[in-house]
């Protein structure tokens, strides 16, 4: 089941939230929805869940529109707790659930399952307010995941995790998308992405800036990272026409070249001058990437 | 059939589970259980008011005040004892028998309440010299005396006069007025006291699931606004649904808590029926009202309370936090406590003209058009009008409602006021 979006416009008034926004979610895939604050991916996510209408454009999903008759296939984590604070863990998870269609027995059976495999069911019978951050974002999780969706949609859903723990989700996210289900995925942190996303989706003032394959992204970004470790001054560099931006290490630098034949020229400037300990090309990180189409730093 | 089981047996069983889960989270909450803990206490000990009150009583000296009377002619006393105890039962004679300086001190010592020292005047009638520890708790007892001491006089002097008994209990006899009123509306003296008093409970009835059951709506919706719950159930279950489910749920609530208080009050009630013959039941009415003003109660206060949710819900949904809650229900709170006012009012001049149009204003038609339809014998086409444009303004305010809730859940904002209302309908549009 594909999830379609194409030409999605929405407008508050005569400020327009998500302009033309096109893309394609298919089956057993991971896709990395980027942008900064305020870029448009929550009021996104509300049209794809139906709870705002796009202004123009169409949402589709295997072909119809979404409707309150499919949200038992719809798994939604927002990025701002929402659960009851004063409801116990059972009780709350067993109403969403049903909310979502499930029976109560198919219900427990899931939340056994769940609170088992991320390690905390003894929170069964707490009140949420009573567990801490990252035991109640699991919880969160939980209720985005119990009825096995088919489309799910995950904002921020590592936030307030330690690392064992972000591994713990990471790999329920893998294998939900393993069973079929279309993911859509937002996050900051973007080594998540990077390892989890094939493909993503930049928006930037509510536009979708860059989007696509990831290494297909990466190859067209073309500016690649050199390292250069060296005994001697390497600051030269800097001048070579080419070089974007420059960073001084404390044996050597790091630079930013607009392509390939740069680096080259870089090699060719340094290899007579002296020793050189380490001459190293790398694929741009997806943050580089971001920094540079957003213009500014997510954190 | 299964996109049918999609489109309305799926939506309606997430309406049961909504329902089912306000009820029951409420009616298992500390602070519901409390407030209905306490008001069927208060229930149990004003309709055991009478027992309690003689239980008391009955650690003092008796309920009987007595008198002592120092009767200096001889012969007034068998006449004063008699007509005494037909003035006030509650007062004892005694005749006694020593010096005045011994029922002196007889009272001091709290034996009698005081002496009455009786002599006759220079025209040879009756007069009384009262003395007792204190004047004030004392004046019933010096009335009854009084009146006991004039009926003694007026047989003396009718006696003197040669006039019979019969004749004089002709002079006495009170004057009987029947008070029937001319307005064909008006009910009769008699009937607008019995309405009176099942109209009053009414009006309280409606008066405080309003500001109780409205404001728990309103909180409710509140509390899973500010925890975000919002943003998940509104993904998965229309607002318009989990609107009128919390609304109905909220609604059982209610009379789950009133059934029982008025279970409690009843069954307490009848359990004392002997001291209250007449009291509260007769006051209430309930034993001899109509049928369709019990009909009429049940209809208003059903329609009362499903518009007022629906206001709660609505405005519910505007807040972002549940401190906000009170601020932005005080205008409707104003609505119903001036429905209110208009109808103790009405209870006194029904007919009043502002009575009249105010019971046709659909916020104050549940409270006032009852007022109306009580006391009086309005025609049938009044009522039916004024409930016709009830209906039809909880359909309007229905729609208006569901656009705003589904509209207010998703906006977060620092303030809130009634201003939000534009905002949110200008959410559920396409731009």
């Amino acid at each position: 089941m594909t999830l379609e979006l194409k030409g999605v416009t929405r407008k508050f008034g005569s400020f327009t939230a998500v302009d033309d926004l096109s893309l394609e979610i298919p089956e057993s895939q991971i896709f990395g929805f980027l942008g900064a604050n305020g870029a448009g991916k929550t009021t996104t996510f509300r049209m794809i869940l139906g709870l705002l209408q796009q202004t123009e454009g169409s949402i589709k999903w295997n072909g119809d529109s979404i409707h309150y008759n499919k949200s038992h296939l719809i798994g939604y984590l927002p990025e701002e707790r929402g659960l009851y604070p004063k409801q116990k863990v059972e009780t709350q998870l067993v109403y969403l659930g049903r909310l979502r269609g499930m029976d109560k027995s198919e219900a427990l059976r899931q939340l056994d399952y769940w609170l088992e495999r991320f390690k905390v069911p003894e929170y069964r019978g707490k009140k949420v307010e009573e567990l801490s951050k990252g035991n109640q974002q699991k919880i969160q999780f939980i209720s985005a995941v119990i009825h096995n969706p088919k489309l799910l949609i995950l904002d921020e859903p590592f936030s307030g995790l330690d690392p064992v723990n972000v591994e713990l989700l990471k790999q329920a996210v893998i294998d939900l998308k393993k069973q079929g289900t279309s993911i859509v995925f937002s996050s900051h942190r973007m080594e998540h992405v990077e390892e989890l996303c094939e493909h993503l989706c930049i928006m930037h003032h509510g536009r979708p800036v860059v989007h696509g394959d990831l290494r297909q992204i990466k190859r067209d970004f073309g500016r690649k990272n050199v390292r250069v470790r060296a005994d001697f001054d390497v600051s030269f560099i800097q001048d070579i026409p080419g070089v974007v931006r420059f960073r001084n290490l404390t044996e050597g630098c790091e630079v930013q070249v607009e392509n390939e034949s740069v680096s080259q020229r870089i090699f060719e400037s340094i290899q007579d001058k002296g020793f050189v300990r380490t001459f190293d090309i790398e694929e741009p990180s997806l943050n580089d990437i971001f920094i540079e189409k957003v213009g500014a730093s997510y954190e | 059939m299964i996109f049918l089981l999609r489109k309305w047996v799926l939506p309606m069983s997430k309406f049961w589970t909504i329902l089912s889960y306000t009820y029951t989270s409420h009616l298992k909450s500390k602070s519901f259980i409390i407030i209905t803990l306490i008001s069927l206490l208060l229930i149990a000990g004003l309709t055991n008011f009478q027992r309690i009150v003689d239980l008391f009583d009955d650690g003092e000296e008796g309920s009987t005040e007595k008198i002592a009377v120092i009767d200096e002619t001889n012969q007034i006393y068998s006449q004063l004892e008699s007509s005494i105890t037909n003035i006030d039962d509650g007062i004892e004679v005694t005749a006694f028998s020593g010096t005045e300086k011994e029922a002196k001190e007889a009272v001091r010592d709290h034996e009698f309440l005081g002496y009455a020292h009786v002599s006759l005047n220079d025209q040879d009638l009756p007069a009384a010299s009262f003395y007792a520890m204190s004047v004030a708790d004392t004046s019933h007892a010096v009335d009854a005396l009084q009146q006991a001491l004039s009926q003694v006089k007026t047989g003396i002097i009718t006696q003197q006069a040669g006039i019979d008994q019969s004749t004089v209990q002709q002079i006495f006899a009170p004057v009987s007025i029947e008070t029937e009123s001319l307005k064909t509306e008006a009910k009769s003296a008699e009937e607008m006291n019995q309405a009176r008093g099942l109209v009053y409970f009414m009006i309280f009835l409606i008066y405080f699931a309003v500001l109780l059951y409205g404001n728990m709506i309103a909180s409710e919706v509140a509390v899973e606004k500010s925890s975000r719950v919002m943003e998940i159930l509104v993904s998965s279950v229309s607002p318009v649904t989990q609107m009128f489910a919390k609304i109905i749920g909220i609604a059982l609530l209610g009379l789950t808590q009133f059934g029982l208080i008025i279970l409690v009050g009843y069954a307490s009630l009848k359990a004392n029926q002997n001291e209250l013959v007449g009291g509260i039941f007769e006051y209430l009415g309930l034993g001899e009202a109509p049928v369709s003003t019990i009909v009429y109660a049940v209809v208003f206060f059903l329609l009362g309370y499903l518009l007022y949710a629906m206001l709660a819900a609505m405005l519910g949904s505007l807040v972002s936090r549940t401190e906000e809650v009170n601020q932005i229900i005080t205008p409707m709170m104003f609505l119903i406590i001036a429905a209110f006012m208009i109808a103790m009012y009405g209870l006194n001049d029904p007919t009043a003209s502002f009575v009249t149009v105010t019971s046709y204003i659909p916020f104050f038609t549940p409270i006032i058009m009852f007022v109306r339809v009580g006391m009086l014998n309005i025609p049938i086409w009044e009522v039916a009008l004024s409930i016709g444009i009830l209906i039809l303004t909880i359909f309007i305010f229905a729609n208006i409602a569901a656009k705003v809730y589904k509209g207010g859940v998703l906006m977060y904002g620092a303030t809130t006021s009634l201003k939000d209302i534009r905002k949110a309908l200008q959410l559920t549009k396409k731009d």
